[in-house]
């Protein structure tokens, strides 16, 4: 059942609707239904904050590490230069999203320039 | 004091006038950070061979970047619905506590409780900052109409970004591509840094990015569910032995 599975233009709704819509309001809805139930502060909040938290970085390293399109046609080497590069900038920067993004991209487009 | 004398009085133009303020709100730095992101995510899900429309439905229904990326990635990898909708719930956990302190900042006694699980929708990372930021300058019974001027021209806004950029990405050059489709991992490699709320966190965020590839080639239909788990464990318990010693 992945979401090329059935050849019908309303699958790839369905599909967004059970593991994106659903998947996600969930947590907001329940979230509302809690109410001031849990502590910010409790242990079970910081265990489901790591794994969510590992989770997103698993995907950031899968883009930089194995990706598609455009970006499959650079060097490895300078996709993750330019990730660290831009994570220290940021770093540097007292932590300003803004800034580590452009010097990422910077060192991304400077580094395209000197190999293509 | 004289806002909070008008928004007793209630009314409709009181309402309308609050919705706008919110609306202007997600005009800011966060919010332009958070539309290039969006134009990252336009040009991933564009990639993975998604439809102007599919993407743009998905801004809408699911909003949250974050999700929305883990879901975009569970389709690259070509993962079932079960373990793309497993994967993308175990992104999005964090929503719940997300909710749970923010929602008690725009209550009072008369508000419907329909009208709560509706504002719910607009919860994600940037809104939910801008809002907690904010909300000290709104009157507590015009913060829900505050909250939905913004949360609702944050995700128009980007629905009509997502589109755009569609329409546009297949004229561009390779080398702005590139750049383009590494927007979404610049933002999450400094964003995620900097909403960690403890050194737990962080850890978590260096583990899940040291083992996110490595269980890519291991186990291709499960990997980010397995990174999560393993990183995300590994981080709490070494969280829970410092504290241990921190205690002891």
């Amino acid at each position: 059942m992945t979401f090329t599975a059935i050849d019908a233009w309303w699958w790839p709704y369905v599909f967004i609707l059970v593991a994106g819509w659903l998947a996600t309001d969930f947590w907001r809805f329940l979230g509302v239904y809690l109410g001031g139930r849990i502590s910010e502060e409790s242990e079970l909040i910081v265990l489901v904050r790591c794994i969510a938290t590992a989770l997103v970085a698993a995907v950031i390293a899968n883009l930089v590490i194995f990706p598609s399109g455009a970006l499959a046609g650079t060097p490895l080497l300078l996709r993750i230069g330019a990730g660290v590069v831009g994570f220290l900038a940021y770093l540097a920067a007292g932590k300003r999203v803004i800034v580590g993004i452009l010097v990422g991209e910077a060192t991304l487009g400077i580094g395209l320039l000197a190999f293509p | 004091m004289h806002d909070f004398e008008i928004a007793r009085s209630g009314g409709h133009e009181v309402r309308a006038a609050w919705f706008m303020r919110g609306a202007r709100a997600a005009f800011s730095i966060p919010g332009l950070i958070l539309a290039s992101a969006f134009v990252g995510f336009a040009g991933l899900a564009r990639d993975a061979g998604l439809t102007v429309a599919q993407t743009v439905f998905m801004t809408g229904v699911v909003w949250a970047l974050p999700g929305k990326v883990v879901l975009v990635g569970a389709i690259l990898a070509g993962n079932g619905l079960p373990a793309a909708a497993f994967a993308v719930a175990l992104s999005s956990v964090r929503l719940a506590p997300m909710v749970v302190a923010l929602t008690p900042e725009m209550r009072t006694a008369k508000t419907p409780t329909w009208v709560l699980y509706v504002l719910s929708h607009f919860v994600a990372v940037t809104s939910w900052v801008l809002a907690m930021d904010r909300f000290r300058h709104v009157p507590r019974p015009m913060r829900t109409s505050f909250y939905a001027g913004l949360g609702s021209t944050l995700v128009l806004g980007n629905m009509v970004v997502v589109a755009v950029v569609f329409l546009i990405a297949g004229r561009l050059p390779p080398a702005v591509s590139a750049a383009l489709f590494f927007l979404t991992p610049m933002y999450f490699l400094t964003s995620l840094w900097g909403s960690a709320r403890e050194r737990a966190g962080q850890v978590a965020m260096i583990l899940g990015l040291a083992v996110g590839p490595v269980f890519h080639l291991l186990t291709p239909d499960f990997d980010l569910v397995a990174a999560g788990l393993v990183a995300g464990l590994a981080a709490f318990g070494i969280h829970l032995v410092g504290k241990r010693r921190h205690q002891a």
